[in-house]
C-alpha cells in the first residue's frame, strides 16, 4: 500500500476534485432533469417531443460518446470552455434523461384525484404541477432519484478521460503510468475513495428515504 | 401519459391557440438553433464530402472496409455484452438467493460482497480486474476467444451480477406475503418454496427489468475505450476508422446513432414485455417498477 | 559480439524514395530467414521453435503504429519488429500484435502477454529498472506544435509567461512528464489517451499547444494543411528502445545485432512509413546502448 501512502496528498486533491464533479453534476442534472420532465408532461406538444426525443437520445446512448461530443463537439460549434466544465455539463445532460424519468414517473404515481382537486379549485397547470403534484411526486421519487444520483457518482470516475483530469481515477492512472506503480494498491486506494462516497450517499439516502416514508 | 391530460383542463379555444402559438414558438427556436448548428459546422467544414464518403458513399474505397469494421465491433459489442447479462444473471441468482437464505451470521459476506461491488465505479471494477488478474497471473487462457474479452466480461459481471441479485430479492420481496406463507403451510422447505413458489413469480416481475439491465450492459462495454483494454468493441472500431480518416465528429455520429437504435429497440422490448406481464396477471404494478428500471438503467 | 556495421547516406534521397514508397509497401518486407539456429534456453531459441511471436505496439500512433482499415497495424514500430522477427524465422503473418497503450508497456512485458514491445518507448532508468531495453533504433527529441498564427511560443520556455494556455498530451507519456517543469502550474496540462484528441483539441481551440516526439509531431503538421506548426528547438532526447523482458541480455543482444545487420530493411522500413511525411530525414541507426 506504499504508494497511495506515500501519495496520500495526491489521493485527497483527487477526493475533492471528484467531490466537485460530483456536487456540480448532482445540483445540474437535478434542475436540468425536472425541467425536461416538466417539458415531457406539458400541454405544448413541441416541448413534449423535445423531452422525450431527449430522454430517448441521452438515456441510449453510452455516457462515453456523450462526453466525447462535449469536448469534442461543442467546439466545433465555436463553443469554447474548460474540459472541466464539458465533463460536468456532459455528466449533466447524461443524468438528466435518467432524472427526468424518475419524476416523471413519480408524476404518475401520483393520484388524479390530487390533480383533479387542484384544478377544481382553478389553479392553472404551472400551479397545478408545481404546488400540489411535484412536492407529493418527489417524495416518491427519492428512491430512484437517490439510486440515479448515486450512478452518476460513479459515472463521474469516466469524465477524467476527456481532459478534466485530477479526479479520484485520473490520480490513480498518473500514479500507475507515469510513476509506474502497480495497479493493485494504486486501484484500491481509488476504490477506497469511491466506495467511501458512494457508501455514504447510500446511507444518507436510507436516512431521507425512512424519512419520507414516514411522512407518507 | 394517459394521466398526464389530468395535469391540465381540456383546452378550449383560447388555450388550444396558446398551445399552437407556445408550439410554433418552440419549433422556431428549435429550428433557429439547428440552423446555427449547421451553419457553424458547415463552416468548419464537417459537412465536406470526404468525411462523410466512406460513411454514406458505396463507391466509396473506403466504404465496405469502414463498414466491415463496425460490423465487427458490433458484433463485439454484442457478444460482451450477451456474456455478460447471462453470467451475471447466474451469478446475481445465487448471489440473491444467499442473500435471502442464509442465516444472520452467513449472510455477512454475501451482503458486504454485493455493497463492495455496487459501490465501485463499473470502470474501476474493470480496470481492477483486468490488472489484478494479469499481475496475480491468473490465466484466462483456457477460455475461447480474446483474453480481453474475459477482462471485461469478468468486471462487468461482478458489477452487475449485485445489482440482479438486488432486482431479485425486491421482486422477492414484492410478492404477497401470503404466497410463501401458503408454500410452507402446505410442507414445502425453505428452499422449495423459495424455488418452486417465490423465485418463478419473481422472474416474472423482474423480466422488464432485465431487459433494461442489458442496455445498461451494452452501454459499459464501451468503456474499454477509455481504460485502454485492448478489447475491440463498437466504439474502439469507431476511432480506429476516425483516426485513419480523420473524421471523430462523423464517425463518432454514426457509432452512437448505432447504440442508440440498438438500445432503444431494447428498451421498448422491455416496455412491450412488462405491458404483457402487466395484462397477464391483471395487476397494474406498472409504476413502481417503471420507477425501479429509471434508476437502473442509469447504473 | 559484433557491432561492424556500414552506415548508408540516405539522408538527402530521403523525400525521392518516401515518394516512390508511397505506392505500396512492396518491397519493404524484411527478409524472413529459414536456417535461424540458436543456442537451446534462449528467448530466440524458443520463439523461433514456436514460429510466432506476440509484439506491443502502439495501435493509435500515426506514422510508427496505427491500427488501419485492413486491421493490420501499420508504421515504423511495426516494420522493426517484422524485420526482428524476420531474422528467428517468424513471418510477418505469424506475428500475434498486441495494443501497448504507454501506461501498461512495462505491465505487459513484466507479465509476459508479449514478447516484446516496440512502441515509440523511450528509454529512461525508472523503466529499465522492470525492463530491460534492446536498441535505440530511432532518437526522437520532444518539441512542441502551435497553431501557425501563434507567436507568443516559440519554445517551452514561453509556457510559462502564458499561464492562460494549454498544454496538450497523453495520459502516462514521458512527453506528458517533462513538460511539467515548464509550465506555470499543473492546471496548464491537458491529458488524453491518444494525441489525436489533442491534435483535434489544438484544431478547435481547446488547447494552445501540443507536445511530443517530434516525428509524431511533424505528421500532424504535414496533414493539417498549413494549420499548425512545430516551434523552438527539440529540448530533450527520447531514444526509442524495444522492451523486452528484464535481464533477457541474450535476446537485447540478438535484436541490436539484428538491427545492425539489417540497415537497408531498417531504412526502407523507415521510408516506407515515418518517413513518408515531409520535413524528416531519414535517420542512422543510433549506436546501441549496452544490454543490461
Amino acid at each position: 500500500m506504499d504508494p497511495v501512502i506515500d501519495n496520500l496528498d495526491l489521493y485527497w486533491s483527487g477526493f475533492l476534485r471528484s467531490l466537485s464533479i460530483i456536487g456540480w453534476s448532482l445540483v445540474g442534472s437535478l434542475l436540468l432533469g425536472t425541467l425536461i420532465a416538466a417539458f415531457r408532461v406539458s400541454p405544448v406538444a413541441s416541448l413534449r417531443a423535445f423531452g422525450s426525443g431527449w430522454v430517448t437520445v441521452v438515456r441510449n446512448c453510452p455516457l462515453t460518446i456523450v462526453l466525447f461530443f462535449m469536448a469534442f463537439g461543442l467546439p466545433e460549434l465555436g463553443v469554447n470552455a474548460s474540459f472541466y466544465l464539458f465533463g460536468v455539463a456532459g455528466l449533466i445532460i447524461y443524468t438528466s434523461a435518467f432524472v427526468c424519468e424518475a419524476i416523471r414517473s413519480g408524476i404518475n404515481s401520483v393520484s388524479a384525484g390530487q390533480a383533479e382537486a387542484a384544478r377544481a379549485i382553478g389553479l392553472p397547470f404551472t400551479l397545478t404541477l408545481t404546488q400540489v403534484v411535484l412536492p407529493q411526486a418527489l417524495r416518491a421519487t427519492v428512491p430512484p432519484l437517490g439510486s440515479v444520483q448515486i450512478a452518476m457518482f460513479k459515472n463521474s470516475a469516466v469524465v477524467g478521460a476527456f481532459g478534466v483530469g485530477g479526479d479520484l481515477y485520473s490520480v490513480g492512472r498518473n500514479l500507475t503510468s507515469a510513476q509506474g506503480f502497480s495497479y493493485i494498491p494504486v486501484l484500491t486506494g481509488v476504490a477506497i475513495g469511491y466506495l467511501v462516497i458512494t457508501l455514504a450517499a447510500g446511507a444518507l439516502l436510507a436516512v431521507i428515504e425512512r424519512k419520507v416514508a414516514i411522512a407518507r | 401519459m394517459s394521466q398526464t391530460s389530468v395535469l391540465y383542463d381540456a383546452p378550449g379555444p383560447r388555450a388550444v391557440r396558446r398551445a399552437r402559438i407556445g408550439t410554433a414558438l418552440a419549433i422556431l427556436a428549435f429550428l433557429g438553433l439547428a440552423a446555427l448548428v449547421v451553419l457553424r459546422l458547415a463552416d468548419r467544414g464537417q459537412f465536406d464530402a470526404e468525411l462523410w464518403n466512406p460513411w454514406v458513399n458505396p463507391s466509396d474505397d473506403s466504404f465496405s472496409a469502414v463498414w466491415g469494421l463496425v460490423g465487427r465491433g458490433l458484433v463485439a459489442t454484442l457478444v460482451a455484452a450477451t456474456l455478460a447479462i447471462v453470467l451475471a444473471l447466474v451469478v446475481g441468482v445465487l448471489l440473491g438467493v444467499a442473500r435471502m437464505m442464509l442465516g444472520n451470521r452467513l449472510r455477512v459476506p454475501v451482503v458486504l460482497w454485493i455493497e463492495l461491488f455496487r459501490g465501485l465505479p463499473v470502470v474501476i471494477t474493470i480496470v481492477f480486474v483486468w490488472r489484478a488478474m494479469v499481475e496475480l497471473g491468473i490465466d484466462v487462457g483456457p477460455l475461447p476467444g480474446d483474453p480481453a474479452l474475459w477482462y471485461l466480461v469478468i468486471g462487468l459481471t461482478l458489477y452487475n451480477s449485485v445489482i440482479i441479485a438486488e432486482i431479485l430479492r425486491a421482486g422477492v420481496l414484492s410478492l404477497p406475503r401470503g404466497q410463501r406463507e401458503a408454500a410452507l403451510a402446505v410442507g414445502l422447505t425453505n428452499g422449495q418454496t423459495m424455488r418452486t413458489i417465490l423465485l418463478p413469480q419473481a422472474f416474472r416481475v423482474m423480466l422488464p427489468a432485465l431487459i433494461s439491465q442489458l442496455v445498461v450492459v451494452l452501454k459499459d462495454t464501451s468503456l474499454v475505450a477509455v481504460i485502454g483494454l485492448g478489447y475491440l468493441e463498437l466504439l474502439r472500431r469507431g476511432n480506429q476508422i476516425s483516426q485513419n480518416l480523420d473524421n471523430p465528429i462523423q464517425s463518432l455520429l454514426i457509432v452512437a446513432l448505432i447504440y442508440i437504435v440498438i438500445n432503444y429497440s431494447l428498451s421498448k422490448l422491455a416496455e412491450y414485455v412488462e405491458r404483457r406481464l402487466g395484462q397477464a396477471s391483471g395487476s397494474s404494478a406498472g409504476n413502481g417498477l417503471d420507477a425501479g428500471t429509471a434508476g437502473s438503467q442509469a447504473a | 559480439m559484433r557491432f561492424t556495421r556500414t552506415k548508408a547516406i540516405v539522408a538527402a534521397t530521403g523525400l525521392a524514395l518516401s515518394l516512390a514508397a508511397c505506392g505500396g509497401d512492396d518491397g519493404s518486407e524484411p527478409e524472413v530467414v529459414t536456417d535461424a539456429e540458436f543456442e537451446a534456453g534462449t528467448t530466440m531459441a524458443e520463439l523461433a521453435e514456436a514460429g510466432s511471436m506476440t509484439v506491443g505496439t502502439k495501435f493509435d500512433q500515426p506514422g510508427f503504429g496505427l491500427l488501419g482499415l485492413e486491421d493490420t497495424p501499420e508504421g515504423f514500430d511495426v516494420e522493426v519488429a517484422k524485420i526482428i522477427a524476420g531474422a528467428m524465422g517468424i513471418a510477418p503473418e505469424d506475428i500475434e500484435w498486441k495494443q501497448a497503450t504507454s501506461d501498461i508497456r512495462e505491465q505487459v512485458i513484466e507479465d509476459g502477454e508479449v514478447d516484446m514491445v516496440v512502441a515509440t518507448y523511450t528509454i529512461n532508468e525508472e523503466r529499465a529498472q522492470r525492463i530491460t531495453f534492446a536498441g535505440p533504433y530511432y532518437e526522437a527529441g520532444q518539441q512542441l506544435m502551435v497553431n501557425a498564427d501563434n507567436d507568443s511560443i516559440n519554445g517551452p520556455e514561453d509556457i510559462a509567461d502564458n499561464p492562460d494556455m494549454k498544454v496538450c498530451s497523453v495520459t502516462g507519456s514521458t512527453p506528458s512528464e517533462q513538460i511539467r517543469e515548464y509550465l506555470a502550474s499543473d492546471d496548464q496540462l491537458v491529458l488524453f489517451d491518444i494525441y489525436d484528441k489533442c491534435k483535434d483539441a489544438l484544431g478547435n481551440g481547446q488547447v494552445d499547444i501540443v507536445t511530443t516526439d517530434n516525428v509524431i509531431l511533424l505528421g500532424y503538421v504535414d496533414g493539417s494543411d498549413g494549420e499548425f506548426k512545430l516551434v523552438g528547438e527539440q529540448f530533450t532526447e527520447e531514444p526509442y528502445g524495444i522492451g523486452i523482458e528484464k535481464g533477457d541480455v541474450e535476446f537485447c543482444e540478438f535484436i541490436n545485432e539484428t538491427l545492425a545487420d539489417n540497415e537497408d530493411a531498417y531504412v526502407a522500413a523507415w521510408e516506407a512509413t515515418a518517413g513518408e511525411v515531409e520535413g524528416t530525414e531519414t535517420p542512422e541507426l543510433p549506436e546501441p546502448a549496452p544490454c543490461v
